[in-house]
């Protein structure tokens, strides 16, 4: 199976937290490694692929979340534009003059606007639209044509098809974190060519750019002995200072801060060094942020480890990074899965 | 579709050369001869010869696009509008670059690392970049070269009712209205020209009309559209959906009155709703073309069009067909009178 094509496939579809369906189903339907495949009451995809241990083997967690952030119509103007809020965090600079589909009883084609500007004054030209000022155009002449097709908190997507940069550099939306989801797929591929102990618990999890939801059921329902986050960390471009970033074709970023397992990062970074695998260092100080921070508290707590794969320009319609990375990704954890055993889950509560 | 291809090749001012070409060769059947000068304006000319008014039809073949103005060690690209672009609207989208159409985006920081009073400022020119994914100047420099243009990567799409979405609209709709009306059965002159470089100066049109000798031209054009929410009606230049908008006066032209109210007789009765454009900014081709050598009876036509200037721009098919129908509609008359 092409992941690559398959990650394109991911990109393109509409997921808002909370609405994953679309996302879901593809990713049912293209994971052939399970041995068994379930959806939790919160929309989790989650997928097993069983190890060669005796009974008792140890149980790893793959997370990442499927779900992107988007719009959620919140007024219908009486020439019929409509009016919206975020759902997820959204500079309101990227939106102006971006494409979206409409998700009411159809989907409908939609356009960014704000006033020309002409009709601007000078020092309105220098600010960036406000978000309340921006408006969704779905080309119809009235409320009422509007109405029969859309209603208030109907939620709105970007519109965006990948491209492909230099390289193996693509660019598109949702990129975070259906990346993490592509970097799963790669590792259960590369794991059916090797032998490994544990149970491997891939999930697609719900509801992360809200808030860590989906990680907090789907870990409680799982029970791992270790857990291992993939989400995307911020990628080098310019007018960003070189230390909050991590550098694309360059494999994954592997955090080290208080939500990281000091074992299980030594382990990984051994791994890495092993197989001779690329990876940056990346330095988290504030742990928040990624399905790791909610992974490590639940029930008696996990040992956990965040990768990150670098993507540029975060949270915009074009995100951008090098798919070799996330291969990369996908590599190093089904060589580290690979070499784990009991003795090494045991030995994570041994402080 | 013609609309559909005409939007989706690329012509920057000066470099309209894959516009002229598809051009070329729609109108190429229905002409007598087909010249292009120094400049690269394209005429389509029939009954060059035959008595009668020397009738102009113009639309501009160039748009908006940005010229790469410098390529960074780290193998980013700067470049700068080439036609008036806001370049807030820039932000976060997709380009071709050069002549390979090298894929590109235009990149901003990540909101987890901006101050929130970062984001109350417009992002300037100067701050953006174009990412190709090249590692590095050299590689970057393999693919594209200063000067290049980089374009808008938009699909033309219908949508809503009766609604088209695509890039350079402006002036794309009056390339493919000047192909269909020039088909017209007419015995006297009619000559039309697709000019270039009219958004960096209404540079072609000038030199068109010198060639041309026209007593009577009609400018068709993709003009602003601001019948949008925070504007006030008074403000709304045209509306879209309301039909052919006609110009009485703007920064380049107070177009020939007689000519103006028979347009608006025609559209009254041949029950084509029209609007007057209702702002006096602005400059079409019409400017240059009333002034060459004895002057010229101008009128300008458009189709409004949303988000002008833009990635992506919206219109109404059936202010398309409205000035289709009034233009038509003219050179009928035109020609029961004078043919």
């Amino acid at each position: 199976m092409d992941v690559k094509q398959f990650f394109r496939t991911l990109s393109e579809a509409s997921g808002i937290s909370g609405y994953e369906q679309e996302v879901a189903e593809p990713i049912k339907e293209a994971c052939l490694w399970a041995d068994e495949i379930r959806t939790d009451k919160l929309g989790n995809v989650i997928m097993l692929k069983k190890g060669q241990g005796a009974k008792g083997r140890p149980k790893i967690m793959l997370a990442a979340h499927m779900d992107e952030i988007g719009l959620i119509i919140t007024k219908i103007e009486k020439d019929g534009f409509l009016r919206f809020s975020t759902v997820g965090g959204f500079d309101q600079r990227v939106l102006l003059g971006q494409e979206v589909i409409v998700h009411g009883k159809a989907q409908l084609t939609g356009i960014i606007g704000a006033k020309p500007p002409h009709v601007q004054t000078q020092g309105e030209q220098n600010q960036a639209v406000k978000l309340e000022d921006l408006f969704i155009d779905v080309g119809y002449d009235t409320v009422g044509q509007v109405q029969e097709l859309v209603r208030i908190g109907d939620l709105a997507t970007i519109k965006r098809e990948v491209v492909d940069l230099q390289g193996s550099l693509m660019a598109g939306k949702a990129f975070d974190d259906r990346a993490g989801v592509a970097a799963i797929f790669e590792c259960f591929k590369v794991l059916t060519e090797l032998k490994h102990e544990a149970d491997v618990y891939g999930v697609a999890t719900v509801q992360e750019e809200v808030g860590l939801r989906g990680a907090v059921t789907s870990t409680y329902g799982i029970v791992p002995d270790l857990g291992i986050a993939i989400d995307v960390g911020f990628g080098d471009q310019p007018g960003l200072p070189e230390s909050d970033t991590i550098k694309l074709s360059q494999g994954p970023g592997v955090a080290i801060g208080p939500h990281v397992h000091p074992k299980v990062y030594e382990r990984m970074v051994e791994t890495a060094k092993e197989w001779n695998i690329n990876y940056s260092v990346d330095p988290s100080p504030s742990p928040g942020g990624t399905d790791a921070y909610a992974i490590q508290v639940t029930r008696a707590g996990v040992a956990t480890i965040l990768l990150s794969i670098p993507l540029r320009y975060m949270h915009t319609p074009i995100e951008t990074l090098d798919y070799e990375d996330v291969k990369r990704t996908g590599k190093l954890m089904a060589l580290f899965i690979a070499g784990l055993d009991n003795e090494f889950v045991e030995g994570l509560t041994c402080f | 579709m013609l609309l559909a291809r005409l939007t989706e090749v690329c012509g920057a001012p000066g470099q309209e050369g894959e516009v002229r070409d598809l051009i070329r060769s729609e109108i190429a059947p229905h002409a007598d001869e087909i010249k292009t000068d120094a400049l690269g304006n394209l005429l389509a000319i029939k009954n060059a010869n035959a008595p009668g008014p020397r009738v102009m039809l113009a639309a501009h073949m160039d748009e908006v696009a940005l010229m790469i103005v410098g390529i960074e060690s780290n193998g980013y690209l700067k470049f700068r509008p080439i036609g008036g672009v806001d370049p807030r609207v820039l932000v976060a989208k997709t380009v071709v670059v050069g002549s390979k159409k090298v894929n590109g985006v235009i990149g901003s920081k990540p909101i987890h690392l901006q101050r929130p009073e970062e984001r109350q400022r417009a992002l300037t020119i100067q701050e953006l970049l174009i990412d190709i994914g090249a590692k590095s100047k050299e590689e970057a420099e393999r693919l594209v070269k200063l000067g290049d243009i980089a374009y808008f990567t938009t699909k033309y799409e219908e949508f809503g009712h009766n609604k088209v979405k695509a890039k350079a609209l402006d002036d794309r709709v009056g390339c493919a209205l000047a192909i269909r009306l020039f088909q017209e059965e007419v015995t006297f002159p009619l000559i039309a020209a697709f000019t270039v470089q009219e958004e960096v100066g209404l540079r072609g049109a000038g030199v068109a009309a010198y060639q041309i000798e026209p007593d009577i031209a009609l400018i068709l054009e993709g003009t602003t559209a601001s019948d949008v929410p925070e504007t006030k009606e008074h403000k709304h230049a045209t509306s879209v959906g309301k039909g052919p908008a006609i110009t009485v006066m703007d920064r380049a032209t107070i177009p020939h009155p007689p000519l103006v109210r028979e347009l608006f007789r025609i559209a009254k009765e041949e029950n084509i709703p029209v609007q007057v454009r209702r702002t006096n900014t602005g400059g079409t081709d019409a400017g240059r073309i009333q002034l060459t050598k004895e002057g010229a009876k101008v009128a300008t036509i458009a189709v409004p069009c949303r988000y002008i200037h833009s990635p992506v721009s919206v219109m109404s098919q059936d202010d398309f067909d409205g000035v289709y129908q009034l233009v038509k509609n003219y050179l009928r008359r035109l020609q029961e009178r004078e043919g």
